[in-house]
């Protein structure tokens, strides 16, 4: 009997995913090594845990509803400026949680914008403070990754498939039935999930949107074990907590998701024949429309006052903006190195629960990850130069379940469709990298790597426990503005911050699709 | 290998500066920022040490505990008053060596490890030109309207939060309960730390916002704007202290103590006022810079001792936490 | 040459049994009704479905655990013959060395081969701006240039029209010639046997018969056969 076929990408993505676990136990276990025996759990912390799991699975619903029609329209309509919407499109998931807010609250504040609106046409205002508030700026911030990755998906599609659906003169339902919904099934359960995992995480957005302490999440309880009591011991069991939900709801999503290849096609530009006019036209356009406006308008709010703050800004904050653009870098190149192995092996599994593995980065808390790393570097080496790199490591690792996402499913694709013929040719190891899997996911590498590059750039990180005068980043510049109430300056340094995110994943994205037919 | 190679470089950079010594400062991380009084204390003390100055930013506390005696730490500036019995507890730290007599709090100082250099006190702040009926007391805050809108900091998470929580406590004692009951449809909502509540403020979410005595000073001074003021309470307000502690196993001790000495030196204490927006832990306010003797400040001041604070965190934190999740 | 000894290829609930010999040089082409398992055989011959039974042999050399890129063997699929992201000379090259580190000699090897099949001056092109027939083409260059003893054919110009497609298996048959190979194809058509094959192995009922003239079969086709040719 013939010993089972070794896949032509080989297996060095168990080596990533055994570094990525060995990351963040070996954390919880310098985290023990401190820990000392703490009050345990109280009836607040449940509270917290009970509500976090609420919100965040609303948050992660809405996310989702709110993101089929929307990437639908934009997946169907050509207009000038496509490109920079979506690019713009995706600007909130890398914004500051403190920016995001405050631009939020411009909008949908007590004085905001809309409330403004009401009032002067004598309507009676809304109140954003509470439950649906978390859950808005939740949407707010993820409705863009939501986006992309259904997005994504839709392009995934063959053109054949629409130029047969067009041929037979499909309605819309069936284009639905026959297209897409096969698709939302292979890609709505994982960006829910991620979605999922993300709110689980949030902390200062749901406490200041929720109106107080019943928005309590587990990551406050664990900011507060962890810098007010210092328990290191209860800080430690509500982050694995964390990580427990966070594995639970991946698993359950990546067992959900059907796993049947979109078969290829011949790379021709994906021209719609369907929806080309009348009342879809019309309700596309309408869509797109409310949906920039949700996202763009606190970006709006947020360029408004960044402008006033820009020339108030320290000459002091570009050079922060330098260190940030150097560990945004290093975490591209940490997050590609660990991400595309992984990726590859995840790919030539039957089953994607390997890429639950992915996630523990992102909801071990990377205030846990970054202590207990800063307890086991302390007795052999000074870890304030290290704190750069481990901010960007801990980057890369937050990045990696959205990297992974990105790429497994393309990536599952292209080695199910190529499998046969790269065989016969001995094309394997790094030839198939090099010759196939790279060249066929290069739009895909760009977005992840754009991405990552992005929420590296904006956000805060590890470096806030220890950190040189000299090594700081420009969030920390940021809210060190924001301290020192040079309020206007911040919101400066903020845009500036924005800026830079978005150029970096706008170049990432754009380079993965320089050249590319498809 | 990474690891080595950075080791290598900091071994070389450090025994290239062998000549002069080097104090290792470790600071709260707003405090080395050149709007900071990082700079100016650097400069300051220099001139007079023949050292070199070097800070060290980050999460304090944590960073103490968890380094331990490993602590490269000579001194610590930027210790709150919350974090001092934790800090204590350590053992690191050493007696301060300077006098409590020349003190110029308003409150009795008797601690000789951790030494105070900058205070002020918790207020509401408001904007003349937006309130025109600012509260006069503390009972008449309870009694606003309840479309009048305060934004707080959580005491679970920020310093300035835990001392509204302290300041409750030490004004209505066993009624706290029924006062953030009362408070509680006012308090628009609360943030995890300073910079957002005041953020909001600043862009007119909220009609208050919960800060510092010495807020107003900075829109007077820096940005002459002088519609920011602090609604002072004839019940008092909570007393907010930031203290320097020597680490008791430094090995620059004569330059530690040099330092201590030159916390409270005039050079030091007027500094203060305008890069830390604060007050002077010892300087009479004769000689405070020009205007801050006018700041409206509160004539009594509560405050309780560290282990008072202590002993009443817990219940007060989680009176607060019920009123509000209601 | 190509021998299938006590040969057994299970998939799911179903079994193909082979044993026989495939003679060097000579063009077999391999017939049945849809569903006998003709792609099933030309996958175990070319490694993609492994055998449960039995030995595969080329040259008395056991290749029945042989990756399918180190057998002496070249073969093209029903379809994804190309890479769509590269040039046909890129596609081309892989079957020379498929890490693409082709000197100048193999690169001028590669666009001799593009020429052979009528490719000229087209190397630089992607499969998707390329007709069906040319596509077809590129993909014979890359056999060429692959240069391996045995060619399996699973249908590739199935979707060309008759005319085009008979084009095709000339083409097939003077590489073949040229390069001495011995050539395996599934066929449906009784036309393509008589024009280009010697033998004929007929899969049917779960067995793959030994190879037989094709002419002397097709004149006096045994009842099963009989039955699928109609």
């Amino acid at each position: 009997m013939a010993p089972r076929a070794q896949p032509i990408i080989g297996t060095s993505g168990v080596a990533a995913g055994v570094f990525v676990v060995a990351a963040v136990l070996l954390s919880f276990v310098g985290l023990g090594l401190r820990a000392e025996v703490g009050r345990g759990l109280g009836p607040a912390e449940w509270a917290a845990i009970r509500f976090t799991v609420v919100q965040a699975a609303l948050s992660a619903l809405l996310s989702v509803v709110v993101a089929i029609p929307l990437a639908r329209a934009l997946a169907r309509r050509r207009f000038p400026g496509r490109g920079v919407l979506i690019t713009l499109l995706g600007a909130p998931f890398i914004l500051p949680v403190i920016v995001a807010v405050l631009g939020l609250l411009a909008v949908f504040g007590r004085t905001g914008w809309l409330n403004t609106g009401l009032g002067a046409v004598g309507l009676p205002t809304l109140s954003i403070y509470g439950l649906h508030g978390v859950v808005l700026a939740h949407v707010f911030f993820n409705l863009p990754l939501a986006t992309r990755l259904l997005l994504q998906g839709w392009q995934s599609i063959p053109a054949e498939r629409f130029r047969l659906a067009a041929q037979l003169n499909l309605p819309p339902r069936m284009i639905f039935r026959t297209l897409e919904w096969p698709l939302l099934k292979q890609v709505v359960p994982g960006a829910a999930a991620l979605v999922f995992v993300i709110c689980l995480t949030s902390f200062a957005v749901a406490l200041t949107l929720g109106g107080g302490p019943r928005a309590t999440t587990i990551e406050l309880a664990i900011y507060q074990a962890f810098r007010f009591d210092f328990d290191l011991a209860r800080a430690s069991l509500l982050s694995l907590i964390q990580l427990g939900l966070a594995g639970g709801a991946a698993l359950v999503a990546l067992w959900v998701i059907p796993n049947f290849p979109l078969s290829a096609g011949l790379d021709r530009g994906l021209r719609r024949w369907d929806a080309r006019g009348g009342w879809q036209a019309w309700g596309d356009a309408v869509v797109i429309a409310l949906g920039s406006a949700f996202l763009l308008l606190p970006l709006f709010a947020i360029l408004l006052a960044g402008l006033q703050g820009l020339p108030l800004m320290p000459a002091v904050v570009w050079k922060t903006a330098g260190n940030s653009l150097w560990v945004a870098l290093l975490s591209i190149c940490v997050l590609l190195v660990i991400a595309l192995p992984m990726a590859g092996w995840i790919s030539t599994r039957r089953r994607g629960s390997a890429e639950a593995i992915g996630l523990v980065g992102l909801s071990a808390s990377p205030l846990m990850i970054g202590t207990g790393w800063f307890i086991l570097i302390n007795p052999i080496a000074d870890p304030v130069p290290l704190a750069l790199p481990v901010t960007a490591l801990i980057n890369a690792l937050m990045a990696l379940p959205f990297a992974l996402r990105i790429l497994v499913p393309p990536m599952r694709d292209v080695l199910a469709t190529y499998d046969r013929l790269s065989r016969s040719l001995g094309l394997q190891g790094w030839a198939a990298w090099r010759w196939l899997v790279l060249p066929r996911l290069r739009a895909q590498i760009g977005f992840a790597a754009g991405l990552t590059g992005a929420l590296s750039v904006g956000d805060l990180g590890v470096i806030a426990l220890f950190a040189d005068p000299d090594r700081a980043t420009l969030p920390l510049q940021m809210y060190r503005l924001m301290g020192a109430y040079r309020t206007e300056a911040a919101a400066g340094a903020a845009l500036l911050l924005l800026a830079m995110a978005l150029s970096l994943f706008w170049l990432c994205d754009k380079g993965g699709r320089w050249h590319a037919e498809a | 290998m990474r690891r080595t190679l950075l080791a290598t470089t900091l071994l070389l950079a450090s025994q290239a500066g062998a000549e002069t010594p080097v104090l290792t400062v470790y600071a709260g991380d707003y405090f080395t920022s050149e709007w900071g009084p990082g700079p100016k204390i650097e400069e300051g003390f220099e001139a007079i040490c023949a050292c070199d100055l070097q800070f060290s930013t980050g999460d304090l506390l944590p960073r103490l505990l968890l380094e331990g005696e490993r602590t490269k730490a000579d001194v610590v500036i930027g210790l709150t008053s919350d974090v001092t019995a934790r800090a204590r507890a350590t053992e690191l730290f050493a007696p301060h060596g300077q006098d409590n007599s020349a003190l110029t709090l308003p409150i009795d100082w008797t601690d000789d490890t951790f030494l105070p250099f900058n205070y002020g006190h918790t207020a509401f702040i408001y904007n003349e030109t937006t309130m025109d009926a600012p509260p006069a007391s503390f009972d008449a805050l309870l009694e606003m309207e309840d479309d009048v809108k305060l934004v707080i900091q959580d005491p679970r998470t920020s310093i300035s939060g835990l001392a509204l929580v302290l300041w409750v406590e030490a004004v209505y004692g066993e009624t706290s309960a029924e006062v953030w009951e009362k408070l509680a449809p006012k308090i628009l909502t609360v943030t995890k730390d300073w910079s957002a509540s005041y953020g909001m403020f600043t862009d007119g979410e909220v009609d208050m916002v919960l800060s510092y005595t010495t807020s107003p000073a900075y829109h007077m001074f820096a940005e002459e704007d002088f519609t920011k003021k602090a609604a002072i309470f004839p019940e008092g307000h909570y007393f907010m202290v930031e203290t320097v502690g020597k680490i008791a196993g430094t090995d620059q001790p004569e330059l530690a103590d040099a330092f201590m000495a030159y916390v409270l030196s005039e050079d030091f204490q007027q500094m203060i006022p305008m890069a830390n927006w604060s007050l002077p832990s010892a300087l009479p306010e004769d000689q405070w810079p020009e205007g801050w003797a006018q700041l409206p400040l509160p004539e009594k001041v509560l405050f309780y001792s560290e282990d008072e604070a202590e002993a009443r965190k817990d219940q007060a934190i989680e009176t607060w936490r019920r009123a509000l999740s209601q | 040459m190509l021998r299938l000894e006590g040969v057994e290829i299970a998939q799911g609930g179903f079994l193909l049994r082979a044993d026989f010999e495939v003679v060097r040089g000579r063009r077999t082409a391999v017939i049945g009704p849809s569903g006998a398992g003709k792609s099933t055989l030309l996958g175990a011959i070319g490694g993609f479905t492994p055998l449960r039974e039995g030995r595969l042999l080329c040259d008395g050399r056991d290749i029945t655990d042989v990756a399918p890129g180190h057998r002496p063997i070249a073969m093209l699929f029903q379809d994804n013959n190309l890479f769509p992201h590269l040039s046909i000379a890129q596609n081309a090259g892989l079957g020379i060395r498929p890490d693409l580190k082709l000197g100048a000699e193999e690169r001028a090897r590669v666009a001799q081969a593009l020429s052979r099949v009528g490719l000229e001056g087209l190397d630089a092109r992607k499969p998707g701006a390329l007709s069906g027939g040319q596509q077809s083409r590129a993909a014979l260059a890359r056999v060429l240039v692959q240069d391996r003893p045995v060619i399996l054919l699973d249908e590739p110009f199935a979707a060309l029209g008759p005319a085009l497609r008979q084009d095709m298996l000339d083409l097939v048959q003077e590489l073949a010639t040229e390069t001495e190979a011995t050539l395996l194809m599934v066929t449906h058509d009784p036309a393509d046997v008589r024009r280009i094959a010697d033998d004929v192995i007929f899969v049917e009922g779960g067995r793959a018969a030994a190879p037989q003239p094709a002419q002397a079969l097709l004149e006096n086709p045994p009842p099963a056969l009989r039955a699928y040719l109609g």
